[in-house]
């Protein structure tokens, strides 16, 4: 596929493999911070291929792994309830609340349909007047430009039947966190290429200079994450923390100025819990006050309800790249993507998921080791 | 409603509707169908259809439905002799459209030179049933001594594919979500029995065992990846797959990358995978090449001793992978 495949080819891999490890004079330890790389990474081999140069440390940018349980329990409670369509991604359908998941609601019953756009759920809203329809905002600044259009889009049409369970989650706080925990571990980052698609890079300047790590935008087809890669090694080697955009194409300084002046009017920047990792200050975005009339969490009263995560789950851990899922006790054993304990076993961008699919080959024979031990 | 009562309006359904569309009106009318079997032992199969929507490009819940339980059929090497055809209609279903897949199915069966021998039909309330159901039962003759089946695959075989992957599910997938990716991808829906009858006769033709075709399956739901994932438990042999080799449509590809979802995983509906003793297969493959059906045929990987009931699939990179099959259906991803 044209744009596709000249990212996919094998030799010039090869070619960038090389370099990299004939410039690695140690081995580096880098984030990738968006499940979307992390997927490609694992499925790709691409952590087999630099095996000894570089050891990857998954970031926490898989939307479906970080949305609260509470948000999750929240989702449930409105899902449930009978004059209610309730709207998501597929991928959230799977993910384990305190108690149930969304499919179980569907099973009973309850109105909960997968779409593919938010626009979608706008549009069932327009079709069915008598009922509330529900979308499940979710994600990280990727999705958060087509969800501030489908409010604009609700207010234009005049609905009063559709509002968002937002729980929308940002990048360079959660960056800041990791950085900021005494036990961080990452030298380096590629910074996810889509998010800065919409939001540009001009966040991450900063980061740079405060943290003194390097930070490549970077794509997620191989020869992107592996260019990426390339380039980190390069500022670490030289010892020059810096800024670069290794994702041209699809990135540029300003990011999508049209979808950064709806994000700002819909969305008001909030303090946000994340799943395993806990509070991060004005980490996320709410609804702003001036479209609260399209608050589900207001329409519905939910807001209050608070959940205690489970103490088996070490997803946190796994967020912060301080585990490797297979080092996690209960991996593939009592957290298996059948019964998964956390959303980081549930979503095919989570680290454990990834790791279940593809990597059980090689950590398939850890994991009892981990497991005898930590239990 | 009133056609499913089994009175004067049934009677009209079986008569006017059904009857003209497979075919085999004028005889006696019986609760079953009778079959001359000849030598050999009775495959037998049933298979329910509930797709949605009914109508999909290049095919209908009709067409299917014969398709379907045919290739259940050929994958233990049957000769299919007949169907039966039992629909259950959700009160409110058009006529016409209840004709128009009778029509569809009717000519599917005479295409594939299997007839609709014996049916029912059944009428529920609104919101008993989504449209209309169809369950089909097909019934053959496997010829004395052969003994295809997973269980007889084993380490050292290829694994063959009999053309492009993941058509049927993106055909539906476009229409059921109304996604428009720019070219038709239609369904590769289609009866498998006279590929498998080549393959075999490529074999006996030589004087040679058509056993050495050791296991078959129709990758339907689940895809390519659970036909080959569920004969690697059986047999207990493991899989490498080499993802270069597997044929995935550009306009499969584009669709599940855009929706992120793994062709591998995605349904077939006219695709068959065979696992064959490696001294045969170059014969095996240029049979399936020689018809239609088989035109894309390629090995796409082998049968291994190691990792058994494993399948793991080697990357353009040189490093691999483990495919399991999915929990359910595929879920879309965020982004």
């Amino acid at each position: 596929m044209k744009y596709l495949d000249e990212f996919r080819d094998p030799v010039a891999a090869k070619a960038l493999v090389e370099q990299i490890r004939r410039t690695a004079t140690q081995p580096w330890t880098i984030m990738e911070v968006c499940g979307g790389q992390t997927h490609s990474i694992i499925r790709n081999g691409i952590d087999q291929l630099l095996e000894g140069a570089v050891e990857f440390i998954h970031g926490p940018g898989c939307p479906v792994c970080v949305t609260p349980l509470e948000m999750i329990d929240r989702a449930l409670e409105i899902a449930g309830r009978e004059d209610v369509i309730f709207c998501s991604f597929g991928d959230m359908l799977r993910v384990p609340g305190s108690r149930e998941d969304l499919f179980s609601v569907r099973a009973r019953g309850g109105d909960v349909r997968v779409v593919y756009s938010p626009l979608d759920a706008t549009r069932i809203a327009a079709d069915n007047p008598d009922k509330q329809v529900v979308f499940f905002g979710v994600g990280f600044e990727t999705t958060a430009p087509a969800n501030a259009m489908s409010v604009l889009h609700a207010q234009r049409l005049g609905l009063t039947n559709f509002s968002m369970l937002v729980s929308h989650v940002l990048v360079p706080p959660a960056m800041t966190a990791i950085l900021s925990s005494p036990t961080n571990r990452v030298q380096g980052f590629l910074a996810a290429g889509h998010v800065c698609t919409v939001m540009g890079t001009s966040e991450y300047g900063p980061l740079v200079e405060k943290f003194g790590v390097p930070i490549v935008v970077t794509g997620f087809e191989p020869l992107d994450l592996l260019e990426g890669v390339r380039q980190v090694v390069e500022l670490l080697e030289a010892g020059t923390p810096e800024l670069r955009n290794a994702y041209p194409r699809a990135v540029t300084a300003g990011g999508n100025v049209v979808a950064r002046e709806a994000l700002a009017d819909v969305f008001a920047v909030t303090d946000r819990p994340w799943r395993g990792i806990g509070m991060i200050p004005q980490s996320g975005w709410t609804l702003s006050p001036r479209y609260a009339d399209f608050d589900a969490e207001l329409t519905f009263g939910v807001g209050q309800l608070t959940v205690q995560e489970s103490d088996l789950c070490h997803a946190g851990e796994v967020l912060q790249g301080l585990l490797k899922p297979n080092e996690c006790p209960a991996f593939g054993n009592a957290c298996t993507p059948r019964t998964p304990l956390g959303a980081t076993m549930v979503s095919s961008e989570g680290a454990c998921a990834a790791y279940y699919q593809f990597r059980r080959l090689s950590a398939g024979a850890a994991a009892p080791t981990s497991a005898a031990a930590g239990v | 409603m009133g056609h499913g009562g089994g009175g004067i309006l049934s009677e009209e359904l079986i008569e006017n509707l059904f009857l003209p569309a497979f075919g085999s009106s004028g005889g006696p009318s019986r609760d079953s169908a009778v079959l001359d079997t000849g030598a050999g032992r009775i495959a037998l199969t049933t298979d329910s259809y509930v797709v949605n929507p009914l109508f999909f490009p290049g095919g209908t819940i009709g067409d299917l439905a014969v398709n379907g339980t045919i290739n259940d059929l050929a994958c233990s090497g049957a000769q299919p002799l007949a169907l039966t055809a039992g629909f259950i209609l959700e009160e409110g279903l058009e006529v016409d459209v209840l004709g128009a897949i009778a029509q569809a199915m009717g000519r599917a069966a005479a295409d594939a030179g299997v007839p609709v021998v014996t049916g029912d039909t059944k009428v529920v309330g609104r919101g008993g049933a989504d449209g209309l159901f169809i369950n089909t039962a097909g019934v053959g003759v496997v010829p004395d001594g052969l003994r295809i089946g997973p269980e007889q695959a084993r380490p050292g075989d290829h694994i063959i594919v009999s053309g492009n992957i993941g058509e049927h599910g993106v055909a539906i997938m476009s229409v059921r979500e109304g996604i428009d990716f720019g070219t038709t991808v239609t369904t590769d829906s289609a009866p498998l029995h006279r590929l498998v009858a080549a393959m075999l006769a490529s074999l006996t033709e030589r004087g040679e065992d058509p056993n050495h075709v050791h296991a078959l399956r129709d990758p339907t739901r689940g895809g390519l990846v659970a036909a080959v994932v569920e004969i690697a438990r059986t047999a207990g042999v493991g899989v490498e797959l080499d993802e270069r080799a597997i044929p995935v449509p550009e306009t499969v590809a584009s669709a599940c990358g855009f929706l992120g979802l793994d062709p591998l995983q995605v349904a077939n509906e006219g695709k068959m995978v065979a696992f064959v003793d490696p001294a045969h297969s170059a014969a095996v493959l240029a049979a399936m090449r020689s018809r239609p059906e088989g035109a894309g045929a390629a090995i796409i990987g082998r049968a291994v001793e190691e990792h058994p009931g494993m399948v793991v699939i080697r990357t353009p990179f040189g490093t691999t992978r483990v495919v399991e099959r999915e929990l359910g259906e595929q879920l879309p991803r965020i982004c």
